[in-house]
């Protein structure tokens, strides 16, 4: 199932070079470029390829795709997974039931009975059993890791995980993809409120009468794989180069670890620790967002509304942005640690991008409303070696969590 | 399962009791009054009582702000410890609940490691904001934030797991000098 990404690879990379070369003979404006970005490693034992393409169900705007081998835990009995999306938004391993063949161990309650999980995101909700499992990416292993199987109907979706009111993912068609990889800067994806009680609604006991909520323990919630790797184990670096505006497939690599390999430094990035309200503060126009944040895992430059910057959204497509011409917007980002720097993006016409070419998959120019934050979603990682430690991790930039580019 | 269900409901109450009492004798008696007249616990577009009901529903503590022509009636569910503190997580949920002066709750909004029990929240408006839902994951698939405008009812969230941030609000009911950005 790897051969397909390779392949995937060897035409991005070819795409790449021709934009380079374009670069070069005096083209560029691009948005969000960063011109100090070293090449970015294809191959070592912690290096796993990624391609943001238009993902399995084949009409994915700005998804970043990996595979993922997982293991009956302790056997050579395994299944590598394609197509799961790389998310430094979440946390935790999640794939679709149906995408899945091989049997895993259920996690069970204290009182025996299976554990399931509602796991809420901003638009919709993934629901489905606990299982544990080996997680094999490059040579990086970690074992025995409680992850989510995606199905609505191994037991029915309880009454605590409909009430966010929010749409099953748990479809290809839904998700868009065959799982999701959360890679995020946190070791479990609920912690300690999930593990003193069941109110938030997350984790359940699921008995033939129905899933009730329970607090589960933080060393059984769903884990950040990485965490549990032996080496490499104190978060991760995604790598894409510079766009363009728009292309059909982009190449570039999930390197887990930060300043544990020559491979993985900060380097000249800077780091951005969480400020009180668990976000970075985004300056815009004179005014200060507080909850911003990086997440891969998001499709587009999501950021305030059409009240504050003046830019129409789309008609038809409420949650992009359609301006009659390329906006050339900036603003600062400033962590808790008061590091602070200028960024530089483009906001384009989401009907013209997705119109212009029906192959392409990668938009550095794709945005969307989110009031009162910017939520940097993929294209921020355009052109950007985007380092995530994990929460209490020790890395060469300090303890994590924090956000590094 | 609806008898299970209705258990846990029960559970839900009891311990929300001992939270209230921390708060004071008048208010237990009282908010036990109106938990037993309130069959539904609409809050948005709800009244005071409704507060009271999503305190107890929530299991959190309450506390009363005034600002200006309304009142902020804040609910925290769990406390941060110190080291959580300290490292800048997310910890528990902290949410709003934004009082006018006719007594009406005109916008809620929210903060913390998980999303609330919308339904709960949102009240009669739920049903409105899950049909808004659907027709924001129709067409191509992404993940992003959400904005629900509609004339009567507004709804934002934002975030991400383990922070997550949210507002709901009926822009026919602002106070008169509110700016939906004031609501934090």
């Amino acid at each position: 199932m790897r051969a397909p990404v390779k392949s995937h690879v060897t035409l991005a990379i070819a795409v790449c070079c021709a934009w380079g070369l374009t670069l070069g003979c005096g083209g560029g404006g691009s948005s969000s470029q960063n011109a100090s970005q070293a090449p970015i490693p294809t191959s070592g034992q912690n290096v796993q390829p990624i391609v943001v393409n238009t993902g399995p169900v084949g009409n994915y705007a700005n998804g970043a795709f990996t595979s993922v081998t997982v293991c009956v835990p302790g056997s050579s009995t395994c299944q590598t997974i394609s197509g799961v999306l790389v998310d430094i938004g979440s946390v935790g391993l999640r794939i679709l039931s149906s995408s899945l063949t091989l049997t895993l161990p259920q996690q069970k309650a204290p009182s025996g009975d299976p554990v399931a999980e509602c796991l809420p995101f901003l638009d919709s909700y993934t629901w489905g059993p606990v299982e544990s499992a080996d997680v094999e990416m490059s040579g990086e292993k970690a074992s025995a890791v409680p992850i989510q199987v995606l199905s609505d109907t191994d037991f029915s979706v309880p009454s605590g995980c409909t009430d966010f009111g929010l749409q099953s993912a748990d479809t290809l068609q839904a998700l868009g993809a065959n799982g999701l990889l959360g890679v995020g800067m946190y070791a479990q994806d609920c912690g300690g409120g999930c593990a003193q009680s069941g109110s938030y609604g997350l984790y359940y006991e699921c008995p033939s009468s129905g899933c009730q909520p329970i607090t589960e323990p933080l060393s059984a919630q769903v884990q950040n794989p990485v965490a549990l790797f032996a080496t490499d184990n104190n978060g991760v670096v995604i790598e894409l180069p510079a766009v363009n505006g728009s292309e059909a497939t982009l190449s570039g690599s999930l390197i887990f670890g930060i300043g544990t390999e020559s491979n993985n430094g900060l380097g000249s990035a800077t780091v951005y620790t969480l400020n009180s309200d668990a976000g970075i503060t985004t300056e815009f126009n004179g005014q200060s967002y507080p909850n911003s944040f990086l997440d891969s895992g998001s499709n587009g430059l999501y950021f305030l509304d059409s009240a504050a910057t003046s830019i129409p959204d789309c008609g038809d497509l409420t949650y992009f942005y359609c301006p009659a011409n390329v906006e050339n917007l900036s603003a600062t980002n400033t962590g808790g640690n008061a590091a602070s720097a200028a960024i530089s993006f483009s906001v384009a016409n989401a009907d013209n991008l997705f119109n212009s070419d029906p192959n392409d998959a990668v938009f550095s120019q794709l945005a969307g409303p989110n009031p009162d934050s910017f939520d940097w979603g993929l294209p921020f990682f355009y052109g950007r070696d985007v380092f995530t430690a994990i929460q209490n991790a020790a890395t060469p930039g300090g303890t994590g969590p924090y956000w590094a580019y | 399962m609806h008898d299970s269900g209705q258990a846990h409901h029960r559970n839900l109450i009891g311990r929300s009791l001992t939270a209230l009492r921390r708060v004071g004798c008048g208010l237990v008696v009282s908010s036990l009054t109106l938990f037993a007249s309130t069959s539904s616990f609409a809050s948005l577009g709800g009244d005071l009582n409704s507060v009271l009901a999503d305190q107890v529903q929530f299991q959190g503590s309450l506390k009363l702000t005034q600002m200006g022509s309304y009142q902020v009636h804040e609910i925290r569910m769990q406390t941060a410890t110190a080291s959580a503190t300290q490292a800048r997580l997310q910890t528990g949920i902290v949410i709003r609940e934004y009082v006018s002066p006719a007594g009406k709750v005109f916008a809620v909004t929210w903060q913390g490691e998980a999303p609330p029990n919308m339904r709960q929240l949102l009240g009669s408006y739920f049903q409105q904001y899950v049909d808004a839902m659907k027709a924001q994951v129709s067409g191509r698939p992404g993940r992003r934030p959400v904005l629900i405008v509609e004339p009567d009812f507004v709804v934002q969230m934002s975030g991400r797991v383990r922070a997550y941030a949210g507002k709901a609000y009926l822009p026919g009911m602002l106070p008169s000098g509110v700016q939906p950005e004031a609501l934090q």
